[in-house]
């Protein structure tokens, strides 16, 4: 009971520090999600879905400050030609961003797009409702009542380029709130990047609404500033024989969980999620995936690995839920970690859940140092320690990598890695 | 060019001796040979020239052209001209082979002060040695080693020793597994190697390879000592009575 009311009074200290936008057809949606979150609770450090992540810095009412690290390096997919639309602290900055027109592609701002029919008011809130069910994810329910902007996108056909959402840190108080949605329509396919450190505190939600045939591709560099944390959620709904492809990159951060919670609905889809996150000492990662087969010879693959040292700390809980009726589903996930000391940990949460007979789902989770006989192998052919250690820890992360689909998204994303290593080695 | 005296050895972990005094000439130019029954320590020998963890010199030495070899880690033994053809060469998941190998080979050249090799030469001095060695585009690509049968595995050792272009060989056991034209093609990727500069010890339990490669001496090593030393006669006496006479002889 006294558990129960201190929840309450944290949920409502949180609620009671942030103002949800008022009017527009977003509204009701955004009651409904206060609702919810009342009705949940914020994330507690005794919740099962959060016993390997604490959520305090999360729930807190303000953010813990963070400094605003300035790393002056060329900016992420600087070499690719694309569409940038740039947030500060969660605040767009028009003249930062690019003309938001872009042929087979229609953009909006959530804090913009009034029309009173919006095509975004069936989706907004309704892909994060349907995922509270069967393990309740309250900051996302949180993010849908109190998110000030994001951006609307509705994908007609085949852009030509890549849409970036690109995440400056300004302030070393900044607490963002953005809410973004992407619709797919029927064979539609585009790309959509995601960078930087956002705030001190950044809560995304993003719900993608993928149609038959339709493809999205998606790869997120969560930036570089040490102390920033971070919970977000990717919400996506996928048709008949569409294909969602998500990668992560993850180079520091004091605190990131990322939630995936995806549903195949249409027969012949195609989800494949992956992650590669890299931490050095005050580190908190957390990838948490949540993948629903509900139709028949549906294909998943979940792919993470974590390369931690001098303390950081990796989580990983997935779970493939197979439906009734979900035949001939083909599922995969793997964790894995390469701890380079003694002082890092990976945590690791593997769940099936299965209620059809012809399934093929495997899952597989592993933690351990670089292989010894292929350092020395290494460098018996004259690879320095450093070196030959880097090449190794490249190579472990290479899987996830891969399966970023763009040859040139991949290369802009091991040269990242490989810089994270230099940085760290010697 | 490799001079080894007196060299005991014990694993770190255990309490266990397993070279009891090798002493070992090797001059540049020649070919050494060291046959000698299972675990007598030859592979413990290469490993200890080449630095691998867990070992424990208790005594004597080993100098490469004058350097103390023992003193070095093992990419420094490397860029100092010594080559180990592993008996088991490792398998990488996620390096390719061709990125492997051109890491190496820069890594030598940047560590000995020369510079670096350019992609295109590199590019063509590697399709000419594979092809020698006939090993395809696409074991190149492969990851190190990944997949390859246990001949191609030890071509693959070849190739890495013909594009390193060491001053000192060693070969452990690079015919076991090889038939007869994989052989032959290891060999002469070793007979193509030899001038006078550069010295070759071969770890082998056969005949076989030392009629494609001749030896120069023979050293049998049983019990963690070079035992008996000798020309080529030596690996006949072998390869037709087994050790027992050797050993019964030295006993
Ligand atoms: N790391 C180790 N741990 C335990 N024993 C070891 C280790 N390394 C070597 N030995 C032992 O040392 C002895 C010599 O082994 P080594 O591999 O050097 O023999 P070898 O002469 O190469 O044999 P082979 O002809 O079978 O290749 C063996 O008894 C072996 O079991
Ligand atoms: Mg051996």
């Amino acid at each position: 009971m006294a558990e129960a009311k201190l929840q309450e009074t944290a949920t409502e200290a949180m609620i009671s520090t942030l103002s949800m936008p008022q009017g527009g057809w977003a509204q009701p949606a955004r009651e409904d999600a206060l609702a919810r979150v009342r009705a949940m609770g914020l994330p507690q450090r005794r919740d099962e879905y959060w016993k390997f992540t604490r959520p305090d810095t999360l729930t807190q009412a303000e953010p813990v400050p963070a400094a605003i690290f300035e790393h002056g390096d060329a900016p992420m997919f600087d070499g690719i030609d694309r569409l940038r639309i740039v947030f500060a602290d969660g605040e767009f900055d028009a003249d930062a961003s690019d003309d938001l027109s872009l042929e087979g592609v229609k953009i909006e701002r959530l804090a913009t797009a009034m029309s009173d029919l919006h095509w975004a008011r069936d989706l907004y809130g309704t892909l994060e409702k349907n995922g509270q069910n069967p393990v309740p994810r309250p900051l996302a329910a949180l993010n849908t009542a109190f998110a000030t902007d994001g951006v609307l996108i509705h994908v007609t056909g085949r852009p030509s380029k890549p849409i970036n959402l690109i995440y400056k840190h300004k302030s070393e108080t900044s607490d963002a709130m953005l809410h973004h949605i992407v619709k797919l329509d029927a064979g539609a396919e585009m790309t959509l990047l995601e960078n930087g450190p956002a705030a001190a505190r950044f809560n995304t939600v993003m719900e993608v609404d993928v149609a038959d045939t339709a493809r999205f591709h998606h790869v997120r560099a969560q930036g570089r500033d040490h102390e920033r944390r971070a919970a977000t959620h990717l919400f996506t709904r996928l048709g008949t024989e569409s294909l969602l492809k998500s990668f992560t990159v993850t180079v520091n951060g004091a605190m990131t969980r990322n939630e995936c919670v995806i549903e195949l609905t249409g027969d012949d889809a195609s989800a494949h999620v992956a992650g590669a996150s890299v931490g050095d000492g005050d580190f908190h990662h957390d990838d948490t995936v949540f993948i629903t087969h509900d139709a028949v010879n549906c294909e998943s693959r979940q792919v993470y690995k974590k390369v931690l040292r001098n303390g950081a700390t990796g989580v990983f809980q997935g779970k493939i839920l197979v439906k009734e009726g979900a035949q001939k589903t083909d599922g995969y996930q793997i964790s894995q970690s390469l701890l380079l000391d003694g002082d890092s940990q990976f945590l690791a949460k593997p769940e099936l859940e299965i209620y059809a007979d012809d399934v093929a789902c495997s899952h597989g989770s592993t933690s351990g140092a670089i292989d010894e006989e292929a350092l020395f192998y290494l460098r018996a052919r004259g690879v320095s320690h450093a070196e030959a250690t880097d090449l190794l820890t490249l190579a472990f992360l290479a899987e996830a990598v891969e399966e970023i689909e763009s040859e040139n998204l991949r290369e802009e994303i091991i040269g990242r890695l490989s810089s994270w290593l230099e940085r760290r080695s010697g | 060019m490799l001079s080894i005296k007196n060299l005991h050895v014990e694993l770190e972990d255990e309490d266990k001796k397993i070279l009891k005094g090798v002493d070992l000439e090797v001059e540049a130019g020649k070919v050494h040979a060291i046959m000698g029954p299972n675990g007598s320590g030859k592979s413990t020998l290469s490993y200890v020239l080449s630095g691998k963890d867990g070992y424990e010199v208790t005594d004597g030495s080993a100098t490469l052209e004058g350097n103390d070899l023992l003193d070095l880690e093992p990419e420094e033994r490397a860029a100092a001209g010594l080559f180990l053809a592993f008996q088991y060469p490792v398998e990488i998941p996620g390096v390719g082979n061709m990125t492997f190998l051109r890491t190496a080979v820069n890594a030598q050249r940047k560590a000995r002060g020369e510079e670096e090799m350019s992609a295109a030469d590199f590019l063509k001095e590697i399709r000419a040695k594979a092809k020698d060695l006939k090993i395809d585009a696409d074991m190149l690509k492969r990851p190190v080693n990944m997949g390859f049968s246990g001949g191609e595995k030890k071509r693959n050792e070849i190739l890495q020793m013909a594009m390193l272009e060491p001053k000192m060989c060693i070969l452990d056991e690079t015919d076991s597994g090889l038939d007869v034209d994989a052989m032959k093609l290891v060999a002469e990727g070793v007979n193509a190697l030899r001038n006078e500069g550069r010295g070759f010890l071969v770890i082998t339990h056969y005949q076989r390879l030392l009629d494609h490669i001749k030896p120069d001496v023979v050293h049998i090593m049983s019990d963690g000592r070079i035992i008996k030393t000798g020309g080529p006669e030596l690996a006949l006496e072998v390869e037709h009575n087994g050790y027992a006479d050797i050993l019964a002889e030295v006993a």
